[in-house]
This record gives structure tokens, sequence and C-alpha cells, in this order.
């Protein structure tokens, strides 16, 4: 909402500089978001005077003008008729912009520079004259700002109003709110339209056949007017707060709406068939062209206002084509009118339409400030149009809306406010702001709000109104009382953030994604059709293509950063994230929404320094990662195991691990599919894990517990198998802890308690193995808690653990060849 | 015994001289004093001499086996403790291996952050799913279908009843549903809204908080929040209560802070106002008790929320919100 101090003046004494006043709507809720002079765009327009013309040499109806503007002249082509050496008229200087959004510019014109323009009234909106260049008085200083010359000055103020102050839409709201801020008198206009002609009941009626969407309709009808400009006052009023003349009678309504908050309609009475309106709903699928050229497909909740015939405007929001005013137009039929709030906000939303109208009936007009917004636009149509009134308004208001009354205890609202506010003072505050309040007892207040406050309908509101006038910042900060309780976040989060911290001492960094990604991404990660990340939830308004599903995984969202980053030279990425995805269901069910974390590894493991050449990271980098971050979180038995080819999409084939804790898959780590990168226009290779966080949870251990450090030393013996190469390593080495070997030597312990750890030492394919097999070595660590281990004792376990590897895997051992 | 224990001595000494690690003082210790060594060897054979020099020299002796001992032990000492030996020296300038740490992604950063300040002042942390009932989000909370307070967020619709959360406030009502007063919560996470521009992107983060129980006042509100904003800032940065209107509050209020880049001097960071809008709030509104059954003569409450990213802008200089959602590794690797 934009007010020019020069209307509000008309309601309202501003007794305090622009800035302090723009503080205090502020500071009283309504938020003065820029503070500007309506003539700001004139600062570059001088008073000029044209010490010479002479003519074009190339042109015979422009002329050269050497303009004196105070410490320099000037040339300038000018074109008008009434150029006359001696003559003072405002010159634009290269830089101006006027209000049409004119640059002006230092150009050549027929080859002779021009170092500005010389301008009509009507070119700088200082009236409507373009026939020629304005003439200023001779007194003025040649140079000077024209603004300055002229007295030109006048605050603009834009408010940004909150959705629940309507009655702010309009000046005199405004003026309501300062004169409230000030504690001084707001002037409203004195309203009285002359005695007319005839009776409006008999000439024109109203019929309402929706009273819900449509609670009052006031009609009001002028004969013999003359449309043409409105006089500069009207114009001037408009044209301050950036609003763009029209005719009189248009002109009349935006002011009146502006002024009042109330907005109007005129409608070409000899178009209205019958000369009466009926107020009714559309008809599914009826079609209406608005007076914006468009024809509009209507539905059955559209308030429309018909004519005996047809519709002629779609309710409150804009007026129909045919029916709007013209400058033949003689006959005029005023329309005021309360709509529902609701009604409207749907029938604006469905047309893609949003009008001042719209805007104010949206949020609720004054259902009592109907009929002086018809009177006051009579008034003045009939002193800017001329014409005759006919006597009367037909006012139909089938439904009665308004405020009411509501109980205030002065105590609730120190209570509420923690602040001890006395009744005489809420009252006062109350009252300033046109209020009606009335003592009840030594507590209570009965308080009715004004007809235009449809926002206030609780004690709570008005306790704000006391609260936002009184001045939030004298409110004494007090701390509520909280119980010593100690507050640990959820164990959900606590894993989330103890990654983050593992993650980024493993050098990755942090990247968190949209949300939202490409639709197709589920086919660039050739996920199959029954695989449920393809049950993306969709959004129905996306902003863009790449925006419109959520996220089934963290994948597309790691690359899209690779691409973004190798497309700026950064080619070594070690980056992770941790986040939502979304598993649509079926209906309206919400998604799941289980928790991921995933990692994602391109380029060096060792960028090249004096100590180490370059080496491109790989899979074992990776799975090293995924190691060391269930380490970690302290979940002891993870197991990799190669992902089936089949159930390889977005990674490798043989080049996959599924992540297993016991039973449950919590992931996979792998090489990302060269066919992946390749959908996701990138190329190179990248290694990359994904933890589903929901299952892992319940799986790190809530209790540690110490174990005893060991008292007697370790034994350390290696192992060489000569193995099938399909043979997993896991395999053999769970082979070992599996295989029950006895120590046969009796302590009740058996040999493979005695085992303490097993190290892969090699694996080894090539020269001198046969093809289809590699060699494994293991180093297994053996140590008892009870006592120092005998060498004899180890050489029967390990020799028996060999012997079971060799008879379970059909191994060989190097020097059987 | 043709070589006198003198002798035997400084060619010692001077062997040791240039003996420039522990080892080889070591080495040459044992081939003096050794089993085998010179002075070992001189001593076994002083039984070989006349006896009425043997008490002589096996004083002299035994005495320079002292002095060597204590030698060699104070060089090798020396030696290990790092002094002379600038033979071996290596290049201490050029860069060791690297152990390179990763980051956290500043909205991370400060959400935690944030987080941590409430949970301090005892709040609970509390989580809600992003993709939201149209109810949480907006009925409950009194923003019915179809009122312009709607305008207020662009919302992203899933299905008529089903949105992308445009703010952690529907955690309020989930919250409240579960359980009876007292609740003090905060609620951190993704929102989104329909909206991209320079000071616009769709997904950004928020922490909401809510604090119900007996006698909870606009006072209280202003004391939990000028703590929050001087542990997050510092004490030296005032607040500014200024009237708003947010459905789900009433009274509700903008909270704007001195700005920090200039301390309302006025800059380009606040627009020459002095202050920033960094939180909105205000007291709970009945109509979101009356929603979740709680008795509205009884309790009171107040309600906050604010923009992760817009603080992390703030405490960062961060001059361009899309920086946070690039992921690009030179922005990222700066925290």
């Amino acid at each position: 909402m934009k007010v020019s101090f020069s209307w509000l003046a008309d309601y309202v004494d501003i007794g305090m500089p622009a800035s302090e006043l723009a503080d205090a709507l502020t500071m009283a809720g309504l938020e003065v978001e820029a503070v500007w002079d309506r003539y700001d765009y004139l600062r570059t327009v001088k008073v000029g005077r044209i010490s010479r013309v002479a003519p074009h040499p190339n042109a015979d109806r422009l002329r050269l003008c050497e303009v004196d503007i105070g410490d320099r002249r000037v040339q300038v082509v000018c074109g008008a008729p009434n150029a006359a050496e001696g003559m003072l008229s405002p010159l634009a200087l290269p830089g101006t912009e006027l209000p049409g959004g004119a640059r002006m510019e230092k150009s050549v014109i027929r080859g002779e520079t021009s170092e500005g323009m010389l301008c009509s009234g009507g070119e700088l909106m200082l009236g409507t004259d373009r026939s020629g260049l304005m003439v200023l008085e001779p007194g003025l200083t040649p140079g000077a700002p024209i603004a300055d010359a002229l007295n030109l000055s006048d605050i603009v103020f834009e408010i940004g109003l909150t959705p629940n102050r309507p009655d702010c839409l309009s000046i005199i709201g405004i003026a309501r709110e300062a004169a409230a801020i000030q504690g001084t008198n707001l002037r409203q206009p004195e309203i009285a339209p002359p005695q007319g002609e005839g009776d409006a009941r008999k000439a024109t009626s109203v019929t309402i056949h929706a009273p819900d969407h449509c609670p009052r309709y006031a009609a009001r009808s002028i004969e013999g007017i003359r449309i043409g400009p409105s006089p500069d006052w009207l114009r001037d009023r408009l044209l301050s707060i950036g609003l763009k003349p029209i005719n009189n009678v248009v002109d009349v309504t935006n002011f009146v709406m502006m002024e009042m908050g109330q907005p109007l309609h005129a409608f070409d009475l000899d178009f209205l068939a019958g000369d009466r309106i009926i107020v009714r709903l559309a008809h599914a699928g009826e079609r209406f062209t608005t007076l914006d050229e468009k024809e509009r497909t209507l539905d059955e909740g559209m308030l429309m206002i018909c004519d005996a015939e047809k519709p002629v405007a779609v309710g409150g929001v804009m007026g129909g084509l045919d029916s709007e005013i013209q400058d033949s137009t003689t006959r005029v039929l005023i329309e005021s009118a309360c709509f529902d709030p609701v009604s409207i906000r749907k029938t604006a939303k469905k047309l893609g339409l949003a009008t001042d109208a719209s805007h104010r009936f949206e949020r609720g007009v004054d259902p009592e400030g109907t009929l002086r917004a018809i009177d006051r636009a009579a008034q003045l149509m009939l002193e800017v149009a001329g014409g005759t009134l006919i006597q009367g308004v037909v006012d139909e208001r089938p439904k009665r809306v308004g405020p009411e009354r509501i109980d205030l205890s002065v105590a609730a609202a120190q209570r509420l406010l923690g602040i001890d506010l006395d009744r005489e003072t809420v009252t006062d505050l109350l009252r300033s702001i046109g209020f009606s309040v009335d003592p009840v007892d030594a507590d209570g207040l009965s308080v009715m709000p004004p007809s235009f406050r449809v926002d206030v309908t609780r004690p709570q509101d008005l306790m704000e109104e006391a609260a936002r006038l009184y001045g939030y910042n004298r409110i004494p900060i007090t701390s509520p009382l909280m119980p010593a309780e100690a507050k640990v976040p959820s164990a959900s989060l606590q894993l989330r953030n103890r990654i983050r911290d593992l993650m980024t001492g493993f050098g990755f960094t942090e990247a968190v994604n949209y949300s939202f990604i490409q639709p197709d991404a589920p086919d660039r990660l050739r996920l199959p059709e029954a695989d449920p990340r393809r049950n993306a939830v969709a959004i129905l308004n996306p902003l863009t293509e790449d925006q419109s599903v959520m996220r089934t995984a963290l994948l597309p969202g790691l690359l899209s950063n690779m691409g973004w980053n190798l497309a700026r030279q950064v080619r070594d990425l070690k980056l992770f994230e941790v986040g939502k995805v979304f598993i649509g269901k079926k209906g309206d069910d919400l998604p799941d929404e289980p928790q991921m974390a995933a990692g994602l590894w391109t380029g060096n493991r060792t960028a090249p320094t004096w100590l180490a050449k370059e080496t491109p990271c790989d899979f074992y980098d990776i799975k090293g990662v995924v190691e060391g971050l269930l380490t970690g979180l302290r979940i002891r038995d993870a197991r990799f195991t190669r992902l089936p080819d089949d159930d390889c999409f977005y990674t490798r084939p043989g080049h996959t691990a599924r992540i297993l804790v016991g039973d449950a898959g919590i992931g996979l780590v792998g090489e990302v599919h060269p066919e992946t990168l390749r959908r996701f226009d990138l190329k190179g290779t990248a290694f990359y894990f994904e933890l589903n966080l929901d299952r892992l949870l319940p799986l790190v251990p809530e209790v540690r517990q110490t174990a005893d450090i060991p008292r007697y030393p370790a034994v350390d013996r290696d192992i060489t198998l000569i193995i099938d190469k399909a043979t997993e390593a896991a395999a053999v080495r769970d082979a070992i802890w599996g295989s029950g070997i006895d120590s046969s030597i009796d302590s009740g312990i058996s040999g493979v308690d005695l085992i303490e750890a097993i190290a892969f030492l090699d694996a080894y394919e090539g020269k001198n193995i046969p093809s289809g097999y590699r060699s494994l070595s293991f180093r297994i660590t053996y140590r008892s808690p009870e006592e120092t281990l005998e060498d004899e004792r180890v050489s029967v376990v390990h020799k028996a653990i060999a012997d079971h590897l060799l008879q379970t895997f059909k191994a060989t051992l190097p020097t059987d060849r | 015994m043709n070589r006198s224990i003198e002798a035997i001595k400084e060619a010692a000494l001077r062997e040791l001289a240039s003996a420039g690690t522990p080892d080889a003082v070591k080495a040459l210790s044992v081939r003096y004093l050794g089993r085998k060594g010179a002075v070992t060897r001189f001593l076994r054979n002083i039984s070989a001499l006349p006896a009425e020099e043997r008490p002589r020299a096996g004083k002299e002796a035994n005495a320079v086996k002292k002095a060597l001992e204590a030698t060699f032990a104070d060089a090798e000492q020396r030696l290990a403790e790092g002094a002379g030996a600038a033979d071996d020296a290596i290049d201490v300038s050029l860069p060791g291996r690297p152990a390179t740490p990763g980051r956290r992604h500043p909205v991370t950063l400060i959400s935690g952050e944030i987080c941590d300040i409430f949970a301090r002042l005892g709040f609970d942390i509390v989580e809600g799913p992003e993709v939201e009932k149209d109810y949480y989000n907006f009925e409950a909370l009194n923003i019915p279908k179809n009122h312009p307070a709607r305008d207020m967020q662009d919302t992203f619709y899933v299905s008529d009843d089903v949105v992308l959360r445009t703010h952690t406030s529907p955690i309020q009502i989930r919250t409240m549903e579960k359980q009876p007063p007292p609740v003090r919560i905060v609620a951190p996470g993704k929102v989104y809204r329909c909206d991209s521009d320079l000071t616009h992107t769709p997904m950004f983060h928020q922490v909401e908080g809510l604090l119900v129980d007996r006698n909870i006042s606009f006072g209280d509100l202003k004391g939990i929040l000028t703590a929050f904003v001087h542990q997050m800032f510092d004490d030296r940065t005032a607040l500014r209560f200024r009237p708003s209107f947010f459905p789900f509050t009433e009274p509700s209020a903008e909270v704007d802070i001195l700005c920090v880049m200039c301390r309302g001097e006025g800059c380009r960071v606040c627009s020459r106002t002095g202050w920033l809008e960094v939180l909105g709030s205000g007291m709970v509104h009945p109509a979101v008790f009356e929603n979740v059954g709680y008795d509205t003569s009884e309790y009171t409450g107040f309600a906050f929320g604010m923009g992760v990213e817009r603080i992390a802008m703030l405490k960062y200089g961060i001059d361009d919100l899309r920086k946070f959602f690039e992921n690009d590794y030179r922005f990222l690797r700066q925290f």
C-alpha cells in the first residue's frame, strides 16, 4: 500500500518528520518498507533558459537550442513549436528516467548532438499539456533543480501490510493509525451528495440470488454525465500513489477505493439490459470477457454481477469489457458492495486475476462502509463529470455481517502481556483507533470493534491492539520458569550428528542438496520397475521440471554436485550428505521418510605432493571409509558381500558390496556404474556408499562396556591358500571363525577362542597361480586370556584350521605345488 | 702392553669427537669398554705387569674406564636429545603428509548451534515429516483454506490435502496432540516454498520453538529470545519487537536485531535501517490451543521461528542464498 503525504494530510496533521512517522508506523505494526519522494525522478531535470534558437541543418522540423543551465550551456535538439529565445523551460539531462520508463541519454539527432531534452508538462507528469514546452515563470534561476524551483516535494511511504489489516488498505486507514500514534484527530471527509431527481428504486433494481457470497450490494445511478479527463487535483491524488488516471468516472471509483478502502465499480448503464442488477453464481462453463479483453471460462462457485440478460462483471474481481465506461458513456451505475472474502479469493485464484478490488475483498471490507463510499463517489462524480443524480440508493442487504462485542479482562491481558497496563490505559488505547469501550466491572471491559476491523474477534486480538499501540518494546523482559531438566537429542539426531563428525574426520565435506530432483532420476539410476524408489512423491506445482519430484535416493544430488565442481576444475571430491529420502505410498498417506547417509569420492586419494605421486581413489578407499564409519559407531559385526550383478543398477557389477549387519541389509558400497555417470552427463570414475540410518539406528549399541586389557603375549601365524578365485575372502575368514576347531589341549578353551584377530595380508593372482585361482594370505593372531601360549599348542590349532580351510574350500597350500 | 692407558683414552676421545649419532657412540663404547674392548683388554693384562706397577696401573686404568663410561654416556644422551649433528637435518619447511579434515555444511552447523542454545535453555529437540498434511501445516495452525494468510507462504502441493511443509510449525501441533502441557520444544528442519529468486530458495531450513505452560507471558517470550540472540551473536546485540501478524500467534511480533555488521549505523546488509529481521514470534493463538484440546483458560504459550540460512548468512558473511545449495567445494571448504 502506497501513501503520499499530500493525500494523507487531507485527513490528519502530521506533526513529525517523515522518518519518525515511518518508524512509528513500523513499530505499530504497519511496516514502512520504503520511503521516497514522489518527485525523485526530477532530480536531473533543471530549469533551462533557452539562450539561442537556430535551425537544424539537416531537419526542417527540428531546431537547435542553446540552453543555459547556470554553470554551462548545452546544445539540445528540439522539435517543440514554442521554443523561443529567452524562455525558461525544464531541461531533462542525460540519465533522467521519466515515470513512463523512458531514459534520457545524450544522443545525436540527424547529425547534431543533443545533451538533454526540453520537456512538456505532460512528459514530466506535471500536468497534461503535451503540445509544447512547459513554460516556466521568468524569475526562476537557470540550473536550479526543477523540483526545488517549483517547490515540488511529496513523501511517499510503501507500507507492507499484513493480511489481517484490510482497514489500512486505504489512506484514511493509515491516517487513523497516524492520528492514534500522534494523539491527534482524524478528519473524515464531508460526504453529502446533492439532492437528485427521480427515484433510484424505480429506475433500477438489485436482486441478490447468492446472499452468502454477497451480503450487501448498493447501487446509485447518474445520468447526463460527460466523460473526460479528471481535474488536476484528482489526477494528482492518483498519481501521488502511482495510479494512472484514466477518465473522470473511473478515476473517482479508484480515488474512493484508495481513500476509504471500498472497491467500487462503474457500469455504463446503457449496456445493462433492463437497467437492473442480478447477483448470482455462474453456470459451469459460462464464458465471459473481462475488461482486460480476455475471455474466461467460469465455474459454479464464481459470483457474477449480471443485468437482466447476461453477466456484466466478475463480482469483486473485474468488470466486463462490454459494460465498461467509454468516452461516449452518459449514464453510469455505481456499484458499492460487500462480498464474501473466501468466495472472492477462490474466484480470483481460479481466474489467475489479482486486482486492487479482489485484494481488498479477500481480506474483508467494512460492511458498514458501503453507503458512505457510494455517496462519496456519487458526490465526486457529479463534481468532476457533471450530470444528474437519480435520487436515492438501492441497498440490498440480505445478510448482516459485522463485528461482535468482546469481553476483555484487563487482568488476563496483563498476564498474557506481562505488563501492568491499567484499565484506563487499555481503554484509551482502544478508543484511539475507533473501538467503543465500556467498563463492566473493576476488571472487565466490554469492547465493540469498529466495523472496519473485521480481523478483531477475540480478547487476544484486543490485547494485541493495546500492546502494539503501547509499544512492544516497553514490555519488560522476564524469564519463564523452567524445570531443571537435562535435554538430550533423540537417538536418531545423535546418530546423524555422530556420522557428520566421523565423516568430516575422514576428510569428507558435507553437502546439502534440494530434496527435489528430476523426475527421470529413477531411469537415470536404471532402477527396475518394481523398485520402491520409483514411487517418488510428485509435486503438483513444481518451479521447474528438474525439481518436480522428491528424491528417493541421495546419489543424484551428489552426482550433480560432482558435475558442478568438475565444471569448475575441482576434481578431487569427498562429499557426503545426511538427509531424508521420500518413498511415496498409495493415496493420501504420507510417504515414508527414511533418513539416509551417502558419500561420494572421486578423483585422487592422494594429491601429488613431494612425498607421494598422485593416486586415484578406488573401491577400497570408500569401503575403508564405511568400515571406519561403522567402527566409529561401534558396530562390530558388519559384513560386506558381493551384490549380485542383477541387483547392481547404478553401481558397477562386481565392484559393489552389500553391507549387512547380522541379517539386516543397511546399505551398499561400490563404484558408480559408468552408465550412471554417463546418464548424469559425467565422465571419470566415482565411488559411492549409502546407508539407511533408520535400519542402522537399532544396531548401534547403546551401552559401552570395556574389556580387560590382555595380560599375556599374542602369537601371530600366517597362512597362504591357493583358492578358487570366486571364493570371497570374507568367506574364508568366516570359515575360520566358524571352524569350531578344538585346541585339543584340554584347557577348556577351544582353538577358535584363541583367535584374537584375523588380518588379510595379501591377495594375489598371476604368475605361479593357476588361472581361476588366487592366493590369499592371512595372519591369525592367537592369544589366551589365561596363560602365555606355547608354540606347540598354537601349531596344533593353526594346523587344524589350515586343514579345515583346505577341505572346506578345496584349496591347496603353496608348498603343495 | 704396547699402548699406555692414556693413549687409549686419547684415541677414544678423538674418535668420539667425530661420532655423530647415538649409535656411533654406542659402537665406540663397545670397542673401548666392551668385553673385547681396548680398555678391558688393558685391565686384563695388568696381571702381566711387574707387581710394583700393578696397583698404580690398575688405579689409572679404572679411572680411565669410569671417565670414558661417563663421557660416552653423556655423548650418547646429548646426541639422542638432538644436540649437534646438523648433517642429517631434514627440510622441516616442506609440507607434511596431508591429513585434511572435512567440513560440515554451514546450515547444519548453524542449525546445530541454534538447537544447542535452546537445549541448554531447557528445550527438547523434536523433528517431524517434511511431506505434511495440509491440516498440520495450515488448518490446525489457524490458517484455513482460502485465507489470504496462505499467500504469506507459497506452497508446494502434493495433493489437495498434502503439502511440502512450508514451516516446521506442524511439529507444534503434532507434539501438542501427543502430550499434555507443559511443552518446551524446538523443531529444526527443511522447509519448502514455491519461490526462487535472489533472496529465496525453494528449500531452506528453519528452527521453530514452542513453550506452553501456566503463566507464560509476552515478557517471557522476550526473555527467551533475548537470551538466545545474546548467545547466538553477542550480548551487545539489541533486540526490537515489532507488531506483526501470524495466523497462529496473537499478539504477534517480528524480532529485529541490531545489525551485526554496522551495529545500527546503517549499511548495505540492513538496507540502511540499522536493524535485521531474524525471527517471527508471538503468543500462541487460542484457536491453535483449541485445535489440540488445550485449556486456554489455564495455559498460555509462545512460539517463534527463524530461518537458519538467514542467520548463517549473518554469522559467516554469506551474500548469496543460492550458495548454500550449489555445494561448491570451494564454498563448503571454508567452514
